[in-house]
């Protein structure tokens, strides 16, 4: 029992104690939920009743919102902007399993010279903003002609760019024993058999907490789509959307809504499916170190 | 720091930089250094597996930063080579209206966004850590918000809720304010952003949380005995234990907030100016039109330092504060 504020001895008082408490939480909770619930509803609503009503439910559930979208975007289907979202997110999930965990490895398993000065740039570009890097990266991968290919969004994933999952496995992989890889080495194993047989399978909830959240940024990720792919049959789900409200000045807030929520459903079923992973890998991230 | 990460903004940068990783702690025989003959293998072995972080530091990271700090000094239009002209993109920048206006927009979104964010953290998280039935069940559906918020599907939400008319504007009419929406409104779009930003409170409610699960239960029972009520409870105890907490995600959410983008370009309606009368230019936006819109590549990388610059400035003045609020237990576990 963790009681922060007010530790009661009674029991009764924890009873009605509690009551309160369930009744202020889920207060908090309707307040924060609100705007999905809303969406939710609005999807279902015919396209004028949308923005107007504080209804949350739909009095007549219609469906031609979600049916309007088999019409695509700009005469593209928007399943073209979920497969390329899809390559996208994927390719980053096993650039940033294989690098960083290469790179952690080297970090907590193998005594080399300069160890500790890698380490400490490794930690300086957490904190370095990306659009200092955001410039010179685009001339490089113009003069290299790869604008509107997904190299320039899916490289850096596999050469290890993203510091903070580096150091995520750093943190896991620091906590295993070493007597089992020291055990290994006495058999002869060598760096490469003991990282690929002993560390990573054990460093596994490191690996899906960094693969998760790499798959959400991706999917999310706007700012890279948007530099880098400039043809409609190239663009991601967040570019496909922007494209949707671009076109769509006029409002059809129905179409818009029902787009949105589809974008996000990836999102949400990976958040169902692992949100353990993620919330203990993200409160763990705040205290170690 | 990896580019996903930075402007989608969720998963959370660590902890203060760690110490670094230390060799082998002591023990067995066999945790014997290696002697001199397996030194090179072991630096071969370590540079093998490094490689790709070390091409990717050199390729995309350093190498680019010494290219931006050149074209800062340069006329580039990124056709044309790029032309040395010393200071000017920089006194262009200090005497450009929209950089200032850019700088305003940015600072006061950061000075109101972050503590009302953090507040709304620690309050629900001081909430939940009252009990524990049921928390789990919260904290997943407080944090998902912080999952979705930086995408550009939330922020078309935003932009419906909050037009005129729309929910926000109805509930304002049945207290008998029709403010006409925030969308519209150069006074009032700002805060709609600052709302979807407090609305993502559930990343540092979560790492607030662990942070007190880790004060330890006797100091309350103590503290309690002496007759100290809930408030001084929570200033003299809750809030000094969980200062290193507290600082870690005063430094994320500040850094964070410097460069949001997708959700002020939705928001703002995408355009150029960017929301009514430029009241959603966030730094980056400006920053991203000019560079991209405008090929002013030289005077957007000049841009990029003076951020660069101001969160450099920014961690290093929290950093420094630290010492006066921040306390580390001294014999730690």
């Amino acid at each position: 029992m963790t009681l922060t504020l007010d530790p009661t001895s009674s029991n009764r008082r924890r009873h009605a104690g509690s009551l309160g408490w369930h009744l202020g939480a889920l207060a908090v909770l309707a307040v924060v939920l609100y705007p999905v619930v809303w969406v939710l509803g609005g999807s279902f609503k015919p396209g004028n009743e949308i923005i107007g009503s504080l209804d949350l439910l739909p009095t007549d559930p219609i469906v031609a919102n979600y049916t309007r979208l088999t019409e695509g975007i700009a005469g593209i289907p928007i399943s073209t902007f979920f497969v390329n979202s899809t390559i996208l997110a994927v390719g980053s999930v096993g650039g940033v399993v294989i690098s960083c965990s290469l790179a952690a490895y080297a970090f907590t398993r193998i005594r080399f010279a300069g160890r500790n000065l890698l380490f400490t740039l490794m930690i300086g570009t957490l904190l370095l903003p990306y659009h200092v890097l955001m410039i010179p990266q685009y001339v490089l991968f113009q003069k290299l002609e790869l604008i509107n290919t997904m190299v320039p969004l899916l490289l850096g994933k596999y050469l290890a760019v993203d510091a903070f999952f580096v150091f995520l496995m750093v943190q896991f992989m620091r906590a295993l024993p070493k007597e089992l890889d020291e055990a290994a080495r006495l058999d002869g194993c060598g760096h490469l058999r003991i990282y690929w047989s002993i560390v990573l399978p054990l460093c596994r909830p490191a690996l899906i907490t960094s693969a998760i959240f790499t798959f959400i940024n991706a999917w999310n990720d706007f700012m890279g789509p948007l530099l880098y792919l400039n043809e409609p049959e190239k663009y991601t789900v967040s570019l496909g959307l922007k494209m949707f409200v671009d076109q769509d000045a006029v409002a059809d807030y129905g179409g818009m809504i029902a787009m949105s929520l589809v974008a996000l459903l990836p999102v949400l079923a990976f958040f169902l499916a692992f949100q353990r992973y993620l919330i203990d890998g993200m409160a763990t991230s705040g205290l170690k170190g | 720091m990896g580019r996903t990460v930075t402007h989608t903004g969720h998963a959370p940068p660590p902890a203060p930089p760690a110490p670094s990783p230390r060799p082998v702690p002591g023990g067995a025989a066999r945790n014997a250094p290696p002697n001199c003959a397996q030194q090179p293998r072991e630096n071969l072995a370590g540079y093998l597996f490094m490689s790709p972080w070390i091409a990717g530091f050199l390729l995309l990271t350093a190498g680019p930063m010494a290219a931006s700090l050149y074209f800062a000094f340069t006329d580039y239009n990124l056709f044309d080579a790029p032309r040395w002209i010393g200071l000017q993109n920089f006194s262009d920048m200090f005497a450009d209206p929209r950089w200032q206006k850019s700088v305003e927009v940015t600072v006061k979104y950061v000075v109101i966004g972050t503590p009302l964010k953090l507040a709304a953290a620690l309050g629900v998280a001081l909430l939940l850590a009252q009990s524990r039935r049921g928390q789990a069940f919260y904290r997943a559906a407080f944090y998902a918000p912080s999952l979705i918020g930086a995408s550009v599907s939330v922020a078309v939400v935003w932009r419906a809720l909050f037009t005129d008319d729309a929910v926000v504007d109805r509930t304002q009419q049945l207290f008998g304010m029709d403010a006409g929406g925030w969308v519209g409104d150069p006074d009032m779009i700002l805060y709609a952003l600052v709302a979807l930003t407090v609305w993502q409170f559930g990343a540092p409610m979560v790492i607030f949380l662990a942070g007190l699960k880790q004060v330890p239960r006797e100091l309350y029972e103590a503290a309690e005995m002496d007759g100290a009520g809930p408030w001084r409870r929570f200033w003299n105890i809750t809030l000094p234990m969980i200062s290193p907490v507290l600082f870690f995600n005063v430094l994320l959410e500040t850094i964070h907030s410097f460069q949001i983008f997708g959700s002020a370009y939705i928001l703002g309606g995408q355009g150029n100016p960017c929301g009514p009368a430029d009241a959603t230019l966030v730094y980056t936006c400006y920053l991203y039109q000019q560079g991209f819109e405008n090929s002013r590549m030289g005077f957007a990388s000049a841009m990029a330092w003076m951020l660069l610059i101001a969160v450099g400035l920014v961690t290093a003045v929290l950093f420094w504060s630290q010492k006066r609020w921040v306390h580390y237990e001294e014999n730690a576990r």
